[in-house]
């Protein structure tokens, strides 16, 4: 469980969080959605108090991260930017983490396995591909055996398997119970694992919803109708809260009707009907709507710094 | 996820402890600046006393009474010292610079006991390399100069000191470079530091008018911590308040540090 209250981080003049509130639950994948720079990476190090905020609070399974006896076991954390000495081998890495709050060497063990890891795991973690960087960054954050995973951006330089196995492996997570909070800017992926969405841009949390709803709405109840009596139907259908686009000849997209209602309106008028589609829209449109004001203001912006 | 679940204790600083020596260990840095720090330390004072030994029948009486003969065995301490120096400063920038020191911090999130962990354990590994290693250093000088029969007893009265003294030293330069370290967080900074205020503050005194540069000089780190290597004292602090001050330095360092570690966002 992770509960931001009016969270805010400035960097000098900077704001890079501004008042975020919201909570990750157990049992389900929490998707953390926003464009590259919009917070996601300053709310993760603020909840592991590496960055202190500037207002507002966090709290970890009840309490300030720093407060817990053994904090591997709450949060097992993977940041974005790497986190490990280059000349050290994996296993020293994880050894060494381990040793601070008496995690044994079998577990050491058992994760480099659990990762894939095994045959590099003497190896300099300076020599490691960026996949096997990050498999390396998720035996990390898995090391306390923790009650809350936090990754950012995990399926960052994977393969395609590896990418599969991340997405099991969070719904494995979630289904034991755990916490499982995961940024990243790929609304595809998140649409495949996350049930839960947060998504944020300029450091503001623009929506806070079940993947499904955020789909739901974000397609506004379309339907796509290919009729060759298309002009009637429209007839028919007129209603106050209906509106048409008109997309081609025989060709439509109807607003504020379900699809069943359509159909039953031609059936019982003897309406041929050659296609009937609910538009559903994909994550990444309902996304770009969303952030779209965010998006072209920072464009905005950056052209005008560019005048200046 | 796991067949079997992690066995998970509390942080303490035992066990941060360990895991700091762990990280000392592990990395190639560390075996390369001691390995030299040894090398440098015997091996310098080796060549310096088979050089004196060999130059010493020609000497004019005046040189031959001046002669040093424990201060050429500890010849090579000013040599260790760099390599002790710059591997301080790097025990804790390297985490900084390869961002070790956020999943340091993730595991060890009240942050001291890592600074405590690694003062402790560097400090540890000095002390049970460079007294050993000054002791031999000394021995082996010894050994050479004696074949000229100038050599000096270990048991002549401020040898001793003097020389498990240079291994202390070592420690304390060490401690006064990861505290420099732990303040500036970047090694090339870090390095600039300690050898500023080690090695170019020094000469910078002779600008000051005589009077005030021999009354603040000998307070200086370098010639205090120095000052327990020589049986006699000159113009030094005598040779437990000097190397006392000198550690004081590094303390105080390490204090800053501390208090910059707690505040600073990582």
């Amino acid at each position: 469980m992770i509960e931001a209250q009016g969270l805010t981080k400035d960097y000098g003049d900077k704001r890079a969080v501004d008042g975020l509130t919201f909570t990750v639950r157990p049992g389900v994948v929490t998707g953390f959605l926003g464009p590259n720079g919009s917070g996601k990476s300053t709310t993760m190090r603020l909840i592991l108090q590496l960055d202190a905020p500037t207002a507002g609070d966090v709290k970890v399974n009840g309490m300030h991260y720093r407060d817990h006896a053994a904090p591997l076991h709450e949060v097992g954390a993977l940041l974005e930017a790497r986190s490990v000495h280059t000349g050290r081998s994996a296993y020293n890495h994880l050894l060494a983490l381990a040793q601070t709050q008496g995690i044994p060497k079998s577990r050491v063990a058992e994760l480099i396995d659990l990762v894939g890891l095994h045959e590099v795991a003497r190896k300099r973690a300076g020599q490691f591909s960026l996949g096997m960087g990050q498999r390396l960054g998720i035996a990390t954050a898995l090391l306390g055996n923790p009650q809350t995973v936090m990754l950012d951006e995990p399926v960052n330089g994977l393969d395609p398997e590896g990418i599969l196995w991340m997405r099991h492996l969070l719904k494995d997570l979630a289904k034991e119970g755990r916490t499982v909070f995961v940024s990243s800017h790929l609304m595809s992926e998140m649409s495949l694992t996350a049930d839960h969405l947060i998504v944020i841009g300029r450091g503001r949390v623009i929506a806070d919803t079940s993947t499904e709803d955020f789909v739901r709405q974000a397609s506004g109840n379309v339907v796509r109708v290919r009729s060759p009596e298309a002009a009637r139907l429209v007839g028919l259908l007129a209603g106050p809260d209906v509106t048409f686009t008109e997309l081609g000849p025989g060709l439509l997209d109807v607003q504020g009707l379900k699809a069943e209602q359509i159909g039953d309106v031609a059936a019982g008028n003897g309406i041929a009907i050659h296609e009937l589609t609910p538009q559903q829209a994909s994550l990444e449109d309902a996304f770009m709507d969303l952030t779209r004001e965010d998006v072209e203001f920072k464009a905005h912006e950056l052209e005008q710094e560019a005048v200046a | 996820m796991s067949a079997v679940a992690a066995h998970v204790g509390r942080v303490t600083q035992a066990r941060v402890a360990l895991s700091e020596w762990t990280k000392l260990r592990s990395v190639r840095s560390t075996r390369w600046s001691f390995f030299a720090a040894v090398v440098f330390a015997i091996g310098i004072a080796a060549l310096a006393c088979a050089v004196v030994a060999h130059h010493y029948p020609q000497m004019d009486p005046r040189e031959k009474a001046n002669f040093d003969a424990l201060g050429v065995s500890l010849a090579g301490v000013q040599l260790a010292q760099l390599a002790i120096g710059v591997l301080g400063v790097l025990v804790i920038t390297a985490e900084y610079s390869t961002g070790m020191i956020r999943a340091s911090f993730t595991a060890v999130p009240k942050r001291l006991p890592v600074l405590w962990g690694k003062a402790l354990v560097f400090a540890g590994v000095t002390a049970a390399l460079m007294i050993p290693a000054a002791l031999i250093a000394f021995f082996l000088g010894q050994a050479i100069l004696s074949r000229h029969g100038i050599d000096i007893a270990f048991t002549h009265p401020g040898v001793a000191r003097a020389v498990i003294g240079a291994g202390l030293y070592l420690v304390v330069v060490g401690l006064f470079a990861l505290g420099l370290g732990a303040i500036v967080r970047n090694t090339a900074g870090g390095i600039a530091l300690f050898a500023g205020i080690m090695f170019v503050l020094p000469p910078l005194m002779n600008v000051l008018p005589a009077s005030w540069n021999d009354a603040a000089s000998p307070y200086l780190p370098l010639a205090a911590g120095e000052a327990i290597m020589v049986i006699s004292p000159g113009n030094s602090l005598s040779p437990w308040v000097g190397l006392g001050l000198f550690l004081l330095y590094a303390l105080a360092a390490i204090a800053v540090a501390a208090v910059l570690l707690l505040r600073r966002d990582t």
